[in-house]
């Protein structure tokens, strides 16, 4: 599903961020990546989405090479893929509903489908009832889930998320990690950056680190 | 990693879900939805419909900046179109009077009025020329007293001093310059006449003001429209600004530059639009305040001339230039802004 061959990624300012970084996620996995802060998972991830492109190697997401993709197919590789942030990333000044709403509306389904695929994904996140809510007047769980079902409301492959706990306390942490847990339980890809050790520990999954920018065990 | 999770994630490898089962053909593929070719159609035409609203919807709900920012481009697109409409009053007013260019023809001192009869009547027969008036010396005389207003002067005069004149209309479609100097020349050579004069210089003079004016109204419109497309393109500038989060959240989950750009595209229309709309409002408005005065004087020369107003036509355009500056100038802007704004 997900292959990094040998990929470094440098930046102007900081110098080599991620070196020769190898590793191969199957299809329906679920794995965590880990490290300190600064070991550079974000970067990592963010090559995925290819929110950076990579200096060195290659990536591929599902046989395709995202190395080579071009600016305009950007767009429609980041609709295979979910992205879930530490700070959710949602539009204030929208309502929970339109917030899920938004990779359907882009992806250009029509209205009824669009109602009928966010109040399916609400439920599944626990959040039927609040679609007409602001996420300002929702807590901080109930405000990543709304993130998690943007990330899954259009049935991506695989799911990346970046610290999707680093706001949370342990209880919230984990139902949040069971959320996750039953998206790999129907096939979807999971890739989770968290250096939250002990919940890790805890989940029984395969886990990838990085120290300094190298991958030391996975 | 446990043992049992290693073979659940085997299986799982080999029988995906089918609804899971990702594109491998196309990378588009994803962006097309489900449900039939109408279904599409009627989402597209939604999102169209959804950001025309809903970009009047923004202007609207921050009225203070998009008042001052109609406001300043209607005062730009009014005086570019209030300047075209002046010439083009103006330009009426000298083709109403190019068919009253005449040829005065003094004669000499010494020709009798019979042969001024004769000649005058040789050139009524002229194909060239529409109407002859021969003026006698005592009709100059008399003519000359009352409108010079030295009638007890000249009264004083013991001999008359005026020549015969021959006043010569030439055909209207006679309008080409060449040929009215080709008569006017040839009424020069004739023994008898001692001055011809065609009664037009000052009518070349505004011609050629008007020439300047026209010169002037294309250099000011063009800066004009160039002001134009800067606010615009300044105001959707500010707009993508207050709403980078939006942006960058957008393209996070796979928006293309054309459905980011769709509702700020619409944003520059309408502010485009409505200036267009309000500048012939401001210049009608102008133009009906100056239409009794311009009337009054038209009057007062005898004239009948009246002041034009944009045309069917001329509205349409004067609204469509508008429009289309406006989307130009939030298309220019966006083209470079988007390329700037990466997702982090
Ligand atoms: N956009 C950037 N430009 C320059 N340096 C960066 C940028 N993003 C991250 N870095 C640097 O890359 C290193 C890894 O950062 P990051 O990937 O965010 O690590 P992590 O997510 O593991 O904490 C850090 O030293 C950071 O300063
Ligand atoms: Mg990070």
């Amino acid at each position: 599903m997900l292959k990094f061959e040998n990929v470094s990624k440098r930046y102007q300012e900081t110098g080599e961020v991620l070196r020769d970084v190898s590793f191969h996620l199957r299809h329906g996995e679920l794995a965590f990546l880990t490290g300190h802060s600064g070991a550079g998972k974000s970067t990592l991830l963010k090559l995925i989405g290819v929110m950076e492109r990579c200096n060195k190697g290659q990536i591929f997401l599902d046989g395709e090479n995202l190395s080579h993709a071009k600016e305009k197919q950007i767009p429609y590789l980041r609709r295979k893929m979910g992205f879930i942030y530490q700070d959710y990333k949602l539009l204030q000044d929208r309502t929970v509903f339109d917030n899920v709403a938004l990779p359907l509306v882009i992806a250009g389904f029509g209205h009824q489908e669009i109602g009928r695929k966010v109040r399916a994904v609400l439920d599944k996140v626990g959040l039927s009832g609040k679609e007409k809510k602001f996420p300002l007047a929702l807590s901080g769980g109930e405000q990543q889930r709304v993130g998690i079902a943007r990330a899954v409301v259009n049935k991506p492959p695989i799911i990346i998320a970046d610290e999707p706990t680093g706001n949370l306390d342990p209880e919230l942490s984990s139902e949040i990690m069971s959320l996750f847990e039953s998206f790999q339980q129907v096939g979807v890809t999971v890739f989770i950056a968290s250096h939250d050790i002990s919940l890790i520990k805890k989940m029984n999954h395969r886990v990838l680190k990085l120290d300094h920018g190298q991958l030391v065990s996975s | 990693m446990n043992k049992y999770n290693k073979r659940r994630q085997q299986t799982r490898e080999v029988k995906p879900p089918k609804y899971l089962k990702p594109a491998k053909s196309d990378s588009r593929q994803n962006t097309v939805a489900g449900g039939s070719f109408m279904d599409k159609l009627n989402a597209y035409r939604d999102l169209h419909a959804h950001a025309l609203f809903s970009s009047l919807g923004r202007l609207v709900a921050s009225p203070f900046t998009s008042i001052m920012t109609v406001a300043v481009l209607a005062i730009a697109i009014s005086l570019a179109s209030g300047f075209y409409l002046v010439l083009v009053n103006f330009q009426q007013l000298t083709s109403h009077l190019e068919t009253s260019t005449q040829i005065s023809l003094f004669l000499k001192e010494e020709v009798s009025e019979l042969h001024a009869k004769k000649l005058a009547d040789g050139i009524r027969n002229k194909p060239e020329v529409q109407q002859v008036t021969l003026i006698n010396k005592e009709q100059g005389l008399a003519e000359f007293k009352t409108y010079s207003g030295f009638g007890s002067a000249i009264s004083a005069l013991k001999t008359n001093p005026l020549p015969i004149v021959i006043q010569v209309l030439p055909k209207n479609s006679l309008t080409d310059k060449r040929q009215l100097e080709a008569l006017l020349h040839e009424f020069q050579q004739n023994v008898d006449v001692d001055l011809a004069q065609m009664d037009m210089q000052w009518l070349e003079r505004l011609q050629s003001i008007i020439a300047v004016g026209e010169c002037a109204a294309t250099i000011l419109n063009l800066m004009l429209g160039l002001a134009v497309l800067f606010i615009t393109a300044n105001t959707i500038r500010l707009e993508l600004h207050s709403r980078r989060e939006e942006v960058i959240i957008a393209k996070l989950v796979g928006a293309t530059h054309g459905f980011i750009q769709r509702p700020f595209l619409y944003a520059g229309l309408w502010i485009g639009f409505i200036s267009g709309v309000v500048a012939w409002f401001i210049v009608t408005a102008m133009m009906l305040i100056l239409r009794s005065p311009v009337e009054t004087l038209s009057s007062l020369y005898g004239g009948n001339f009246h002041l034009v107003f944009f045309s069917f036509t001329e509205t349409l355009k004067l609204i469509g230039i508008s429009s289309l500056l406006g989307v130009v100038g939030s298309w220019a802007v966006l083209m470079y802004q988007l390329q700037h704004t990466k997702p982090e």
